[in-house]
């Protein structure tokens, strides 16, 4: 297991390198150019190339690249070209509530499509596993932005029972809590439906098996052949999936950010994108990757805890 | 005369399909002994280990007992309820499957599964327990029994894991041991070992057995008592010198003619022609007599009941059967 964790770090640098030129190339390569943005639209041709030079966008691109890397070797991400301020520290102030906003979508995720899931499965082809069905199928489709300004209308707006938006306290505090449960549910409807249908079919997969079979032939009660015998190997293919949703949480949370106004990485990402602050960009996607694949590396050690055939060394 | 602990009376199994309910096990009725190892035989798909599944009260969800009683300890487990049933399941009558590669639950150490059976229907705690569990896996011949109990199934041979089973069932010291192909699955060397586990085991605690198997070689190692059953009925039962002896009914002859035997090492090996009606198929008379090389019109167009010769029921017309009682099969396939 150790040496897995210590493969996948090295994997990691690796991959994020790729990224970064990935991500540097395209940001340089798409139309418009930073320094016009700073510069206002009454900026004349000198304004525009001194601030080019200042910001170092006059030289050559591959050059600008191993500097960018050079800085990221000594953990820095740059200087943002809007603020003037480190990427890091703009970006560690945001984090939390980006941070706050995902790991409560997961939660909602877990916490609707689990049960959800195994209902279905238990009452395979009765109206509840339709309804769960079909609302499974609504929460993959519906769009974020849509399904959260829907929901500011209905609880916010019309109802007052919840904030229209902001995020200023971490979930588990009461305040954080009633402003997080709108966005999370708005980020957390599609995950909870993947995840209900997966462990729908992994659990109507388990329990056909043999083992569940023999459990019931020890005596052993309907309820724990369920949540003991059936859950724990119906979880395997559930956690990839909880695991690869929290990819999509991340990207979703620019537009969920966005809709409820919560100052986080993802709406200063937006931002930065427009105004063409290329080190912003490049330090905010970095983070996601690297939280990305830290979460997935997670998953694969939560593999090894739930099925003990999984053996990495 | 030993008691009697198990009678099961006019069993009625059906299935719901496309076609509505279809009968897998035609109103089979037999008894079982303390102490008596009865061995079920037959084709796949004959119904026998649906027959003994709706002895424990598994039945796939798509099944269910449409006629008949299965009296046990004075009690018709087919009115049961799932809560009565449980205490039962695995304490008083318990079971063992066929593919023991599957039959373990691959994420719970062999020791938790061991243990369940105990801690369910005895009470007693994790230490207690856990002995106990060490005590069964030493009988069963599992060597460092203590290691054993903290290893995964997947960490275990296809014979051990049998064994493994075996300790499971036996835990709680059931009446009744229900065998599904408990050997099908494994190496010949190792299907004598367990065979003689069983046996050995058996004589123990003076278990009863319901043995089903399509391996003659296993009923004659086996056997006091065989119930030959074809297409969902009992077509032959008797002691197992007689089965083996005398066979009267034709399907039980074609059975024995196609074991191999290496004293006749020239003859050639006789099949049953045809294969095993699926549960659709209508058909009138006697059910065996398509494949019948003996039938005649009347085996066509009546059906026969079970007859005594000697010492053992036979289903055949060639033999004196009577008349079904009632006409309990056509009824069935009009359904």
């Amino acid at each position: 297991m150790f040496a897995m964790i210590i493969r996948r770090m090295v994997q990691l640098v690796f991959l994020l390198i790729g990224i970064t030129f990935i991500v540097f190339m395209a940001m340089h390569i798409a139309p418009g150019d930073p320094a016009s943005i700073i510069g206002g639209p009454t900026a004349t041709k000198t304004d525009i190339i001194q601030i080019r030079e200042r910001l170092g966008l006059d030289r050559p691109i591959i050059i600008q690249y191993l500097d960018y890397l050079n800085g990221l070797l000594h953990g820095d991400l740059g200087i943002s070209f809007q603020t003037n301020r480190s990427v890091a520290e703009e970006i560690w102030i945001r984090l939390p509530n980006t941070v706050n906003l995902a790991v409560a979508s997961v939660i909602v995720s877990i916490l609707i499509g689990i049960p959800l899931g195994i209902i279905s499965a238990l009452k395979r082809n009765s109206w509840l596993d339709v309804f769960s069905t079909t609302v499974s199928l609504g929460g993959i489709s519906v769009p974020h932005f849509w399904l959260g300004a829907i929901f500011i209308l209905i609880f916010a707006v019309h109802l007052k029972w919840l904030p229209v938006g902001g995020l200023h306290a971490p979930f588990w505090t009461p305040q954080g809590f009633k402003e997080i449960i709108l966005p999370a549910i708005t980020l957390g409807t599609g995950s909870a439906a993947m995840t209900a249908r997966m462990t729908r079919s992994a659990m109507l997969e388990i329990i056909r098996a043999d083992f569940v079979r023999t459990a019931r032939a020890k005596g052993v009660k309907e309820r724990a052949v369920i949540w003991v015998h059936c859950l724990r190997n119906a979880m395997i293919p559930v956690v990839t999936v909880i695991g690869l949703n929290f990819g999509g949480l991340l990207g979703g949370t620019i537009i969920t950010e966005q809709v409820f106004a919560i100052n986080g990485v993802g709406r200063l990402m937006i931002e930065s994108i427009s105004a063409r602050d290329f080190p912003m960009v490049q330090g905010g996607v970095l983070l996601i990757a690297t939280i990305f694949v830290v979460i997935n590396l997670l998953v694969d050690i939560v593999y090894a805890l739930i099925d003990p055939r999984i053996n990495y060394d | 005369m030993a008691e009697e602990v198990l009678r099961v009376k006019d069993l009625e199994v059906q299935f719901k399909t496309a076609e509505g309910y279809l009968s897998a096990v035609r109103g089979i009725s037999f008894n079982l002994k303390k102490g008596e190892t009865v061995c079920v035989v037959g084709e796949s798909g004959c119904g026998k280990s649906i027959s003994a599944l709706s002895i424990m009260g598994l039945l796939p969800a798509n099944g269910r007992i449409a006629n008949g009683e299965i009296w046990f300890d004075g009690k018709d487990l087919v009115k049961l309820r799932q809560d009565e049933i449980q205490k039962i399941r695995g304490n008083d009558i318990s079971m063992i499957f066929q593919e023991p590669m599957t039959a373990l639950n691959p994420v719970f150490t062999i020791g938790f599964q061991l243990c369940e059976p105990l801690r369910i229907h005895q009470n007693l705690n994790k230490t207690v327990a856990a002995k106990k569990a060490v005590e069964l896996l030493k009988q069963v011949g599992i060597s460092e029994p203590e290691r054993r109990m903290k290893q995964y199934p997947h960490e275990l041979s296809g014979g051990m894991r049998q064994r493994v089973m075996i300790a499971i069932a036996l835990a709680c010291e059931p009446k009744i041991l229900i065998a599904d192909e408990p050997t099908t699955a494994l190496d010949v060397t190792i299907q004598a070992q367990i065979l003689d586990l069983l046996n050995e085991l058996k004589q123990k605690f003076n278990t009863s057995v319901i043995m089903i198997t399509h391996d003659m070689g296993v009923v004659a190692e086996v056997a006091d008592r065989v119930i030959v059953m074809y297409a969902g009925e009992v077509v032959e039962e008797g002691d197992v010198e007689t089965i083996f002896n005398d066979p009267q009914h034709p399907y039980t002859q074609g059975l024995l003619a196609s074991v191999p035997n290496v004293d006749r090492e020239q003859e050639e090996l006789t099949a049953i022609p045809g294969s095993m009606p699926s549960l659709n198929e209508k058909i009138e008379g006697c059910r065996f007599h398509p494949r019948c090389p003996f039938a005649t019109e009347k085996c066509k167009l009546q059906h026969p009941s079970m007859t005594m010769i000697g010492n053992h029921k036979v289903r055949c017309w060639l033999k004196g059967g009577q008349v079904s009682d009632d006409n309990i099969n056509s009824q069935r396939d009009a359904l």
